[in-house]
């Protein structure tokens, strides 16, 4: 059996133009006309993408900007390239902050990055209509329940006290909500939460890549003797890649901004998960706390730097900027 | 296949670089801003005052009562009130909104009520040449014979390098709650020392398992014992300097205490503000070391513990053998007047009325006040409602011995403690032997927040 490097064509077909063959434009009329309608094209393209990238440079480029001018300038506006970075870094809260959120990455991807694929083709190979649409509603349901609101339903399910799942909780040790969210619980706690509040939605976007493969390939494979695990690894895993890699970096990108699930927790706990558990805390920390600007801004530019650089090597390895021959 | 043309790809991101790079240029040059201020000789600047101008005033829930009453009694001065969390749990709303008040150098509030009693030591001190939020109060804003009136002590979290910033709400002195009812049929005496607390600790454990000689799962567990053992944790010695000894007699002797106590589950180890303390501890709490709103928060409240009338007494703050007996604190909210304020005739009147009136303060007021005329007329109220099974010199006595080895630096001991200790007592791990663990964690927080650290 050998890998399929095909990759699917982007888009439809162009609907049922005839083939032209008795008509023939004199080549400099045909030329005007193809410059007129690439010019139209582009004028329509640029309309739609004009309030994106308005949209982008108002609210994510120009704060960026703002931030990396802050993070190299001092509280009185002076040049100062490397001091908030060599503060920040020497912070005693920096490396155990960066160490939470990439203990919790580490855990959150790759659940998403496996499971999400295994329950999409999973999912995807359910013969039966409505076990299948009733698979993809259930998975996708946790994710109605946006941000805060679904940390808040976690605090009440992570209180052994309150919790449907207290008596398991227990009998894994956990009689109090201090004992559950101890800082050594907290990366696979927050990775639950995240999972189970986000997966949904990715799951039905792999299952709608997994639709976009062609039967034809899927039934070569199986004539071809290929059973559902080798259909699996060797068609639907490579056709799936740069939807694999868009996942990977889009959650990449919020993980390393964990906020809202250690700073409801450490509400909720009167400050036993501390307020400055993530990277991002720690950026709060700075400016309202602190209230440096600078430092804050500095620590938002290393871990834009960081976001950068893995979503570049995903970008790469996921081929997501690859596009078809016209 | 086609990839995305590194030149194009990079000129676009150029174009976006130049646009972007004008854009916060013009932003920046909007952000200056001139300003119409003159020196009242108060030790600020002052805005230019309209003494007609509405005051705002920021306040918790708790708090509304306080304007309500301002205003039935001053009804020609106008007041806009914002209800705010009052910075509740450490969430430094107030600090935040007024580092924002700060970069957009308009907005702030005239007067402002939080349960933090530690902000003095950041709303004191301007950032980048920005003017300090809260104004002097010692210089005339306030008069001397009302700040004079105030309890002994109960200033302390307001005044920074001799000056006074801000007025106190109420005191949150440590006393000993008790059952009077429980200690008269077990047969106890209500302890003097701490070392009769713990020796009775160890007989409830033995006698009457389930009952409790007070809690160690709140976050204020150091004010409440720590703080009364003179444990030199959190001494503020000047501006930017704190002395944080965690290693000493007074903290070991503290830390062995609550180490015994929890082991034999006389102390428990859940926050009395929890369903399952509740649950698990109405009609079981022998004794309970804590602040004086204790008895409204938990003792005398149908939602908590509920003792019913004629059982909870209050004695005195207890002292160590051989040493003389101070109280901790827990809080105790503080009133600040914006060095801003367009109107600091009005909002002065406000914070006055506030913090020293009988209309609030005795007739309407739930904690102990902190002026101290406000505070006998409320003791003699709280007295006649029969409810106590002891008169409440326990809680007068405390007032004025608050030890004052126990700073309010801009950071919060509490969480200090919640990160690092709250978790260790939990998992049934000693704070004794991890008192350098919370040294360690102080002196670390105290350093990023500017201090000078003196083992």
């Amino acid at each position: 059996m050998t890998e399929v490097t095909t990759t699917q064509s982007a888009g439809p077909e162009t609907p049922g133009r005839p083939a032209a063959a008795d008509h023939h434009p004199h080549p400099k009329e045909a030329a005007r006309m193809t410059k007129v309608r690439k010019g139209r094209t582009r004028s329509i393209g640029a309309l739609f993408v004009t309030p994106y990238a308005l949209f982008m440079l108002a609210f994510g480029v120009l704060p960026a900007l703002y931030a990396i001018y802050l993070s190299v300038t001092d509280v009185d506006g002076g040049f100062t390239p490397t001091a908030n970075f060599s503060k920040v870094i020497g912070d005693f809260r920096f490396f155990a902050a960066a160490r939470h959120v990439a203990f919790f990455l580490g855990i959150w991807l790759a659940a998403l990055l496996v499971l999400v694929v295994f329950l999409a083709i999973v999912v995807h190979a359910i013969r039966a209509r409505w076990l299948s649409a009733s698979a993809r509603l259930f998975f996708y349901l946790p994710g109605a329940l946006a941000g805060a609101s679904s940390v808040m339903l976690w605090l009440f399910v992570l209180d052994p006290v309150a919790s449907p799942a207290g008596p398991l909780l227990r009998a894994m040790g956990m009689d109090s909500f201090t004992n559950v969210i101890q800082p050594d619980h907290l990366p696979l706690i927050f990775a639950i939460i995240a999972f189970w509040t986000g997966a949904g939605g990715w799951i039905i976007v792999m299952y709608g890549a997994l639709n976009n493969i062609s039967t034809e390939i899927m039934e070569a494979a199986r004539i071809d003797g290929a059973n559902p695990v080798q259909v699996a690894i060797h068609i639907q895993l490579p056709l799936l890649r740069k939807w694999i890699a868009y996942m990977a970096v889009l959650s990449l990108a919020a993980g390393t901004q964990l906020f809202v699930e250690p700073s409801l927790l450490s509400q909720a706990s009167n400050a036993v998960v501390p307020n400055d558990y993530s990277l991002n805390q720690l950026a709060y920390q700075y400016a309202f706390d602190l209230n440096d600007f600078n430092g804050s801004a500095a620590i938002s530019v290393l871990l834009l730097i960081v976001a950068l650089v893995l979503s570049a090597v995903f970008v790469t390895k996921g081929g997501l900027f690859e596009t078809e021959d016209v | 296949m086609n990839r995305i043309q590194p030149r194009r790809l990079v000129r676009q991101i150029g174009l976006l670089g130049v646009l972007s790079v004008t854009a916060v240029a013009v932003l920046s040059g909007c952000s200056s801003s001139g300003s119409d201020s003159s020196d009242g000789g108060r030790g600020f600047s002052e805005a230019k005052q309209d003494k007609n101008s509405t005051i705002t005033v920021w306040v918790d829930a708790t708090r509304v009562p306080a304007v309500k009453a301002f205003q039935k009694a001053n009804p020609s001065i106008k007041v806009k009130t914002v209800t705010y969390d009052g910075s509740a749990n450490g969430s430094n709303s107030f600090k935040t909104k007024m580092s924002l008040y700060d970069r957009a150098g308009k907005g702030w509030p005239d007067v402002v009520f939080s349960s933090q009693n530690n902000d003095a030591s950041w709303a004191t001190q301007g950032v980048a040449g920005k003017q300090p939020f809260a104004a002097r109060l010692d210089k005339g804003l306030i008069p001397a014979d009302t700040l004079s009136g105030f309890a002994k002590g109960s200033l302390n979290p307001c005044t920074v390098d001799g000056g006074v910033y801000c007025l106190r709400n109420d005191l949150a002195q440590t006393v000993l709650w008790y059952d009077s009812s429980l200690l008269k049929k077990f047969g106890y005496a209500v302890p003097k020392t701490w070392e009769e607390y713990q020796a009775l600790g160890e007989k409830v454990a033995k006698e009457h398992p389930g009952y409790i000689v007070g809690s160690v799962g709140d976050t204020w567990t150091p004010e409440v014992f720590m703080w009364s053992s003179k444990c030199q944790a959190n001494d503020v010695t000047d501006i930017r300097k704190v002395t944080v000894k965690t290693d000493s007699t007074e903290c070991k002797r503290a830390a062995s205490m609550l180490d015994t106590l929890v082991a034999n589950k006389s102390l428990t180890k859940l926050s009395v503000f929890t369903p399952d303390f509740v649950k698990t501890y109405t009609g079981k709490v022998l004794l309970m070391p804590g602040p004086a709103w204790f008895a409204g928060a938990i003792f005398n409240n149908k939602e908590s513990l509920n003792v019913p009338k004629g059982r909870l007494g209050v004695a005195a703050p207890l002292a160590w053998d051989g040493d003389s007996a101070v109280a901790g604190n827990v809080g105790g909210g503080t009133w600040f007047i914006s060095s801003h304020s367009k109107n600091l005739a009005n909002a002065a009147t406000f914070a006055k009325f506030v913090t020293t009136d009988d209309a609030y303060q005795v007739d309407l007021g739930p904690g102990y006040p902190a002026y101290a005329a406000a505070a006998d007329k409320w003791v003699q109220k709280q007295e006649s409602s029969g409810y106590y099974a002891t008169d409440l010199s326990g809680l007068t006595s405390a007032a004025g011995l608050v030890w004052d080895g126990w700073g309010f630096p801009s950071f919060s001991q509490e969480a200090i403690w919640a990160k690092t200790i709250t978790p260790l007592i939990s998992s049934g791990k000693s704070i004794e032997d991890n008192l350098d663990t919370w040294g360690t964690a102080i002196k670390n927080q105290a350093k990023v927040n500017g201090y000078q650290v003196n083992d």
